[in-house]
């Protein structure tokens, strides 16, 4: 059970705007014709294939992906003009768990253009780093080695990091790959949260059944935006499969879609020489 | 145990050993953090081939090597990012080629005078107060960029990707780093010699990072444990009478096997402390269903 309280964002105010984006790396485009809109106050799920610009979409937003046609607008100023101040928390997978720095130092990063050659934290920013860490829970694990710390913490490390500049959107690449069911669901609870108090939270996806499905807007992407909206709306037999390019039968339980894995060939089912469809799978429970 | 120091030239080689220890610590714990040790090993090659090249067109040595260095390092660096060759491609082909270019000039034009395997191996004898003034000059340029930048330096370090996307100008970043090595491997040269600075750069931050879990306290002990390292290679090499470049690498390597064995006992220790605690209760499910 998520947030209890009822998501709602503010259509009338538009934080980032993504017109006809067309974008990519050198000289190769990943996104075409990327048109979106997120309001303040949204919680936004990317779903798609890898390679299908998920991240891209991101690097769009911070700015940093090569825009050769269209534009990106965050709180209404072209990326292109002027780099947006936004939180990011990268993959978990790509941090260096063996550098030698403290929990405060990760989170203190999170200041650094802020006065980018001076080589203390100001008062003001220490007085942010430790707020952010204490209503994050991690403010007794300052002075701990990042490594230190389990999947949850570490994942509230960079959190932190992200919100740490008083930002108002946080984009996370696959915040939930790689880590348990439990620390999953911390991560899901403490994004909610965050979102609750007005933080606009974009974040990638690969799982479908236990975070996607779970948002209140999901956006599938393939390369270009297949299909944007709730969940129940959005995650059919039909968009995921075009999404994919593969079949993905979805069933509905309980009011919620849920993307079903069919047993390989090679496995279980396999060796005991049935075929796919006697696995359980209903036909008329797909949509 | 003092009598050294009644020579000049040895007053002279090991502040000058001291200055390019302390120098080759402190930026090798970027180095080695960005795992670009390669670089080091890389650019002090290529730097032999500028030597070569100021003394052959009659150059300031000092000038010669380091606008070569400094070309090398940028063109390291440049190269690197070209997604198709990668960092140590691009190593490989510039510094060899550079190192190739020295020793085919050396070979062309045998009536040379000067010696160059003090450039090669060290030679502390060699330490003149020009060199010493150098030393002097990038260590403090070096101790004044990595404190202003030092929180630059602590991203890119960290995460040059995500940093970029926070805002910090990781490129620039890492070509200031590129020329500040280039800097310290030419005026390092005539202590620890082209071949052996390499290792120079690596050995303290690795004993360093043994010790602290901290970036600040590494940096520090780093530079530090360069110093020390630099100065008692000098002393020990004036009395086994061995080139100062292998004997200051030799010291370091001792002090990294030194520094391996504390570190295991610790880890040890903890290990066999572990033993003692309560282990919690496991529940065994023994797989009687024979399906997985």
């Amino acid at each position: 059970m998520l947030h209890p309280l009822p998501h709602s964002p503010s259509y009338i105010d538009p934080i980032v705007s993504i017109e006809t984006l067309t974008g990519g790396y050198n000289g190769e485009s990943v996104l075409e014709s990327v048109d979106l809109t997120i309001s303040r106050g949204d919680f936004v799920g990317l779903v798609g294939p890898s390679g299908s610009g998920k991240t891209s979409l991101l690097k769009a937003i911070l700015g940093t992906l090569d825009v050769y046609d269209g534009r990106v607008l965050v709180k209404g100023v072209d990326t292109s003009v002027r780099r947006p101040r936004v939180g990011y928390v990268p993959q978990l997978e790509t941090i260096d768990w063996d550098f030698p720095v403290t929990v405060e130092e990760v989170v203190m990063m999170g200041c650094t253009m802020n006065f980018p050659l001076f080589p203390w934290a100001t008062g003001a920013q220490r007085k942010s780093a430790a707020q952010m860490m204490e209503n994050l829970g991690i403010y007794s694990l300052a002075k701990r080695h990042i490594r230190d710390l389990s999947g949850g913490q570490q994942q509230r490390i960079f959190l932190a990091r992200a919100l740490v500049g008083d930002q108002a959107i946080l984009l996370l690449d696959e915040p939930t790959s790689g880590v348990d069911i439990k620390t999953r669901d911390d991560i899901m609870h403490l994004l909610h949260e965050l979102n609750h108090q007005g933080i606009t939270v974009i974040m990638t996806t690969h799982e479908i059944n236990s975070v996607a499905a779970h948002l209140p807007r999901v956006v599938c992407l393939n390369g270009r935006i297949i299909a944007d909206g709730p969940p129940s709306k959005v995650l059919t037999t039909e968009i995921l499969t075009e999404t994919y390019g593969g079949p993905m039968p979805v069933i509905h339980h309980n009011g919620m879609a849920i993307v079903v894995e069919r047993p390989h060939r090679f496995g279980y089912h396999a060796r005991k020489g049935e075929d796919q469809d006697s696995a359980g799978l209903e036909h008329q429970d797909i949509v | 145990m003092f009598e050294p120091f009644h020579y000049e030239f040895f007053v002279n080689g090991i502040v000058a050993a001291g200055l390019a220890g302390a120098l080759t610590g402190l930026v090798g714990v970027y180095i080695v953090l960005r795992k670009m040790a390669y670089i080091g090993h890389g650019l002090s090659h290529a730097i032999f081939g500028g030597a070569v090249v100021s003394f052959v067109m009659s150059i300031n040595f000092f000038l010669g090597a380091s606008v070569w260095g400094f070309f090398s390092a940028l063109l390291i660096t440049l190269t690197a990012r070209k997604r198709t060759i990668g960092a140590d491609a691009a190593i490989g082909i510039v510094t060899t080629a550079s190192f190739a270019l020295g020793i085919a000039i050396i070979s062309k034009y045998k009536t040379f005078t000067r010696s160059f395997d003090a450039a090669l191996f060290g030679n502390v004898l060699g330490v003149s107060d020009g060199d010493l003034l150098a030393l002097a000059l990038v260590l403090s340029v070096t101790v004044f960029t990595v404190f202003v930048g030092y929180k630059l330096f602590l991203f890119t370090a960290f995460d040059s990707e995500v940093g970029r996307l926070y805002g910090v100008p990781t490129g620039w970043v890492d070509i200031m780093f590129s020329l500040i090595l280039a800097a310290t491997i030419v005026v390092s040269m005539q202590v620890l010699g082209v071949t052996l600075i390499a290792a120079n750069v690596v050995i303290p931050p690795i004993i360093a990072r043994m010790i602290t879990n901290s970036f600040k306290r590494m940096i520090l002990l780093s530079t530090i444990v360069g110093s020390i390292n630099g100065i008692v290679g000098i002393y020990v090499s004036y009395y086994i009478d061995v080139a100062s470049g292998a004997t200051i690498v030799l010291v370091g390597s001792t002090l990294f096997v030194l520094a391996l064995m504390y570190n295991t006992i610790r880890t040890r220790h903890h290990g066999i402390w572990s033993h003692f605690r309560k282990k919690p209760a496991i529940t065994r499910i023994p797989f009687s269903s024979g399906r997985l």
